[in-house]
């Protein structure tokens, strides 16, 4: 009962969240210089052409009433239609969501690989020059932004020694058999090995690269955790009892260890998904960020509104997701 | 145990020093740059486009990193880019810090409805993708550096914000502020000459990570090509015509990427040492 009030608490605060990004995007896309209704237009356009798209687009009304259509289309699902390819954003949006989800999800599992991997070496080479190394790397890994690792990437991987794509999401010359936008888990489920291929080697990169700064974080704070647990009564006795090392930081360290970090990895993860924008952008990977910064560019205001929207609504369900994930997980939590 | 201890305090000590010892240079390249770039970083000269850096064949004397697609220096972009980096480094670094700890040590020292209202704001804010809200205001403000430094300080005040309102909550609760007001003092000399110089390690701190963050938010901003005019040299200019031209010059690409990665290691590493200097445990 408690939990259920709980949940509609975050809901609310979700809810005056979600309201506040919507009427500070919608504000300050407003204020925008470029007049977006020229822009799409063919040079020799008259006054009264201009005039009449702008009335069509609703942009000749005041900032307040064009909120209070937009808002009400919204309550119904409506987001508006995109101006410079004229399709309803909702259907532009969830066209490219996928593939943002897509990469985001490899770049946490990838994380999360990594970041256990090191916080367990970490933890069973303890005391020795290559614990030292890893938290090295750890440190240096978690100073440099997803940007730069990109482009490092690009140039080792692309470059000097070319074994992954660093453009696209897929090659455009593959006739792709696929009916919803999820190519990674559709390649998958149809079970086509040189579709998969080909997909994850131009998404390889660009996972890479978010991943690394969050396996970081994930490997420190899970060898803190696991530092901490390592101390604990019931941990000396199972090393009492003849289990290896190996066993006694696996099995029985490990599982109590892992909920602190698991309450950092979700806040963590609205940044990778974040920062899927300008990492989108450097791989020209066709992903919600990239259709962004593109509409940007545009001045396609609706289609900005709606992006905007549901990254804010992403954020905030991740964050709520993680949160009852703990509650769920950590018996403290329960009742509290 | 005090060995291992003195063997921890070198190794911060040198790493704080080569940090500290990189961004001084880079200060002086940024000051010094009209006068020690080699070449002008504007001059075009299409017969001597994509020249290699000096070790390689077909150098030009005086190119001594190459030149780019319009036959312009690297070398002389690099430090006057040096300048622009540096500049929102210093000032967006200073004023994301003085608006985002000023917020968020009235919202933990003050509570009440100065904390809800700050803390909404930051939930709200945190609800935006960062990247694409600086470039939004950009697109808003127009291209510029007081742009960039102004859509800096908005979207990154939080940081601030956030972590300052955690630590001067925790402050508040302590014995020695009860004690400063038992003894008369107001709520605002409490909170500036009390909490204010218990909360500045980690404020300097901060500060000194969100500069390295100000350098690529530049970069970002420019390799979107929304930064300031294309004219002047920048960074992430650079890097997104490197990125264009990599396989035919990747020197374009390599020398600015490996001067923002040097900038932004030191500015992190320098926050690192800094925080370890002024943590009581190790000290």
């Amino acid at each position: 009962m408690q939990l259920f009030r709980a949940v509609i608490l975050r809901l609310l605060t979700m809810a005056v969240t979600l309201s506040g990004v919507a009427v500070i995007v919608f504000v300050v896309i407003r204020v925008v210089p470029g007049n977006p209704i020229a822009m799409m237009l063919p040079p020799g356009a008259t006054d009264e052409d201009v005039a009449q798209l702008t009335a069509l687009y609703g942009l000749d009304k005041s900032v307040f009433r064009q909120f209070l259509i937009w808002a009400g289309g919204v309550l119904q699902g409506d987001f508006g239609t995109s101006i410079t390819t004229r399709q309803p954003v909702l259907g532009l949006v969830l066209g490219r969501l996928p593939a943002t989800l897509e990469l985001s999800v490899m770049a946490l599992v990838i994380a999360t690989v990594i970041g256990g991997f090191a916080a367990l070496t970490g933890t069973r080479l303890r005391g020795t020059r290559s614990e030292a190394a890893i938290d090295v790397a750890n440190g240096m890994a978690l100073s440099v932004p997803d940007f730069l690792w990109g482009l490092v990437l690009i140039l080792l991987f692309g470059v000097l020694w070319p074994v992954f794509h660093i453009s696209g999401r897929v090659t455009p010359s593959i006739d792709l058999p696929f009916t919803t936008n999820f190519y990674l888990f559709e390649s998958l489920v149809r079970l086509r090995p040189d579709l998969w291929w080909d997909i994850v080697s131009h998404m390889l990169l660009p996972a890479l690269a978010l991943a690394i700064p969050l396996a970081a974080i994930i490997g420190q704070v899970l060898k803190q955790s696991l530092k901490e647990t390592m101390h604990l009564d019931y941990v000396t006795l199972s090393r009492t009892k003849g289990y290896s090392e190996s066993h006694v930081i696996t099995r029985e360290a490990l599982p109590n260890a892992v909920l602190p970090a698991l309450t950092l990895v979700g806040v963590q993860f609205t940044f990778l998904i974040g920062g899927t924008v300008i990492i989108e952008r450097l791989f020209s990977y066709e992903g919600l960020g990239n259709m962004a910064i593109d509409a940007v560019i545009n001045r396609d205001l609706p289609l900005i509104q709606g992006i905007v929207i549901l990254f804010a609504v992403i954020f905030t369900g991740v964050n709520l997701i993680v949160d009852l994930a703990c509650a769920a997980l950590n018996p403290r939590l329960r009742h509290g | 145990m005090a060995d291992g201890r003195g063997q921890v305090r070198r190794r911060l000590g040198l790493r704080l020093w080569l940090s500290a010892g990189w961004l001084t240079l880079l200060l002086l390249a940024a000051v010094l740059a009209p006068w020690i770039s080699p070449k002008d970083p504007l001059a075009q000269d299409l017969f001597l486009a994509r020249l290699p850096p000096f070790w390689m064949a077909g150098t030009e004397p005086g190119y001594w990193l190459g030149t780019d697609s319009l036959g312009r220096d690297v070398l002389s972009r690099i430090l006057h880019g040096a300048r622009v980096a540096m500049t929102v480094a210093l000032v967006a670094g200073a004023a994301t810090c003085v608006i985002g700890a000023t917020l968020g040590l009235l919202a933990g020292f003050l509570r009440g409805w100065v904390d809800i209202v700050i803390s909404r704001l930051i939930d709200i804010w945190m609800a935006f993708p960062p990247v694409l809200f600086s470039i939004l205001l950009i697109a808003v403000i127009g291209p510029g550096l007081g742009a960039i430094i102004l859509a800096i300080v908005v979207i990154d005040w939080t940081r601030f914000a956030r972590v300052v309102r955690a630590e001067a909550m925790a402050q508040g609760a302590m014995d020695y502020v009860a004690s400063a007001q038992v003894a008369g003092r107001g709520r605002t000399g409490t909170m500036l000459v009390e909490v204010l110089p218990n909360v500045l390690p980690l404020i300097v701190v901060l500060l000194t990570l969100e500069m390295g963050i100000a350098v690529i938010v530049e970069a970002i901003l420019s390799f979107v090509n929304l930064s300031i005019s294309t004219d002047d040299p920048t960074w992430g200019g650079m890097i997104a015509e490197g990125r264009t031209s990599v396989h035919q010059a990747w020197w374009v690409l390599v020398f600015p990427l490996i001067t923002l990665f040097l900038t932004v290691l030191s500015f992190s590493q320098l926050g690192e040492g800094l925080k370890d200097r002024f943590d009581p445990v190790l000290r």
